[in-house]
């Protein structure tokens, strides 16, 4: 290492010699780099889920614009939209076909007393929103009162639920005093505000949730002729419906202002990007904590070398080069922990949270970029370092 | 030689480059010192060899980095045939066996002579000690004295020593004595 790093430099690699010369301080300091880039990497990584999360049903939407309320910014939250615009949106040239969508939230009551949340969706059997091989082949089944599928992802069921309920013994539970009946699962993955989805009929959505009307869905999705240019559909839907109470957005839009509205309004985007930050300044510190201490050990060292003839740049030389082998050193462990964390959490909160390519890239410029930005506060000891104090 | 406070080393840390030179003139090797630059001074400080009262070795590095990094600072030419001069410049000291020693497994007397190679190997034109023997028990300050002026001899070398061992003096082509700040003496022999 020490040959690869002098041919490299063309200097002898004081900066490795001196660190890996105090071996536990050596493994001392890379466990905080390496603790910092775990931080980083799990907010990073509960951001990721995030917005994948939010991706999950729309990327199984069969359709490619939504029209929806215009204080609408997710699928869950917004007024319910007037009906009208559904058949105004059919009239409109490259329209093929238009569906409604009603969402609320449900409380299901767990044996043990505990309660999961469930999205619902209210689709229209004969031209359901989602694609979905489950949902197509239970569709005659949908059309009986008060029967529902569920997300096979959901959080915290039962191991057997799923197993028992695809085996052909439905499960029922009672919620908003209707008792519902589970007839088959489907997936899509539960996100961060609720634990999983159940998708019903649009006539069993309106039982379940009585205070809405057959008349008022929350969104509709238009399909568009093949061949036609979605956004010239969008665009003719816009003209066509009132801007007033309505906005158009193709499915893409409609994600795209859902994922910013959840990470940048909201609380919970901003507490991970905020934890992104704290993990980056809290290697700083650490870093730096390290390198001065380094430089003040080193003084005499410095100094004589000083003395020789060595000019200041020699010595900011010596602290980048510590600083960047504690970035790249420190960084392997934090990676490959933060890939097993990932599973785990993965596994217990069955949120859909993975290692990107880009990620790991981003997380290592982001630690090189810290600890240099740690050697640079670190240099300013190097004043100390004056060789007429040697005598 | 004089006494402690007499100005010695503060002469020394003057003609060595190592402090700002605020009045007067100071001449080493024609150059002239006072106003110098940090880059005239960094450049002066290459053309010198120190050897100071502790051996301020870096303890990281085995002795013949150690000696290495007084090659290093003349650059890339300097450095072609690096190893050649260290592995020589050691073994004239006796050290021959010890090349790859860190610092911490060297005895007193042995980092003193590495600390001697390294301000040697730079072919210096003038080596400047402060107290190099003040460390070391009588054998081996009188080793090391000897080798540095052996060695000075050899190369026309000029060494400035500050020091106030009387057994050393006896080896000693010059003694200039301080007094108060003043030159108060100058024996030639």
């Amino acid at each position: 290492m020490t040959a690869l790093l002098t041919s490299l430099f063309g200097r002898l690699p004081i900066g490795w010699l001196q660190l890996t010369h105090n071996r536990t301080r050596f493994a001392a300091a890379l466990a905080g780099v390496a603790f910092a880039n775990i931080l980083i990497f799990m907010q990073l990584g509960f951001l990721g889920a995030l917005i994948e999360s939010i991706k999950l049903p729309y990327r199984l939407m069969d359709g490619q614009i939504l029209v929806q309320a215009s204080d609408a910014n997710t699928l869950q939250d917004g007024s319910p939209l007037p009906r009208q615009r559904m058949y105004q949106a059919l009239a409109v040239p490259g329209v093929v076909d238009v569906t409604p969508l009603y969402y609320g939230r449900l409380d299901w009551k767990q044996p043990d007393g505990t309660i999961r949340t469930l999205d619902v969706f209210g689709v229209d059997p004969n031209a359901p929103v989602f694609r979905s091989d489950a949902l197509l082949a239970a569709r005659d089944q949908l059309k009986l009162a008060d029967v529902a599928l569920i997300d096979r992802r959901t959080r915290n069921i039962p191991e057997d639920l799923i197993p028992a309920i695809e085996a052909g013994t439905p499960y029922t539970f009672e919620a908003n005093s209707r008792t519902v009946t589970v007839v088959g699962a489907f997936e899509i993955g539960g996100g961060f505000s609720a634990d999983g989805y159940l998708v019903v009929s649009d006539q069993t959505f309106l039982r379940l949730f009585k205070q809405r009307v057959a008349g008022a869905p929350n969104h509709v999705l238009v399909r568009v002729a093949p061949g036609v240019d979605v956004e010239t559909v969008a665009a003719a839907l816009r003209a066509s419906l009132p801007a007033s109470d309505t906005v158009v957005r193709t499915i893409e839009q409609a994600q795209d202002k859902d994922q910013s509205f959840q990470t940048t309004q909201k609380p919970i985007g901003i507490i991970f990007g905020f934890g992104v930050v704290i993990g980056g300044l809290v290697g700083i510190i650490i870093v730096y904590q390290v390198l001065s201490t380094d430089v003040a050990d080193h003084l005499k060292e410095y100094a004589t070398f000083k003395a020789i003839g060595y000019p200041q740049r020699f010595f900011l030389g010596i602290v980048f080069e510590e600083a960047v082998i504690l970035a790249l050193f420190g960084f392997i462990p934090g990676v490959l922990i933060a890939l097993g964390l990932y599973q785990v959490v993965a596994i217990v909160t069955g949120l859909p949270i993975a290692m990107s390519l880009t990620r790991p890239v981003f997380v290592l410029i982001a630690t090189i970029a810290m600890c240099t930005i740690s050697g640079a506060i670190a240099t300013r000891r190097l004043a100390n370092a004056d060789p007429a104090d040697l005598f | 030689m004089g006494a402690s406070g007499s100005g010695k080393t503060t002469v020394l840390t003057l003609i060595g480059c190592l402090r700002d030179v605020q009045a007067g003139s100071v001449k080493l090797l024609g150059q002239e010192l006072n106003g110098a630059s940090e880059d005239v001074l960094v450049q002066c400080r290459r053309r010198l060899g120190f050897i100071f009262q502790a051996h301020n070795l870096h303890e990281s590095l085995t002795a013949i980095q150690n000696v290495r990094m007084g090659l290093e600072v003349h650059g890339a030419t300097a450095m072609r045939r690096w190893r050649e001069a260290c592995t020589h410049m050691l073994a004239m000291l006796g050290l021959g066996e010890r090349m790859e020693y860190l610092p911490g497994n060297l005895s007193g007397g042995q980092k003193q002579r590495v600390a001697v190679a390294r301000a040697l190997v730079g072919n210096p034109d003038v080596i400047f000690a402060d107290e190099p023997t003040a460390a070391l028990d009588k054998d081996s300050g009188h080793e090391v004295v000897s080798l540095l002026k052996r060695l000075g001899r050899e190369r026309g070398t000029t060494t400035l020593m500050v020091t106030h061992d009387n057994r050393i003096l006896e080896m000693a082509d010059r003694i200039i004595t301080m007094e108060d700040g003043r030159i108060a003496g100058d024996q030639q022999f």
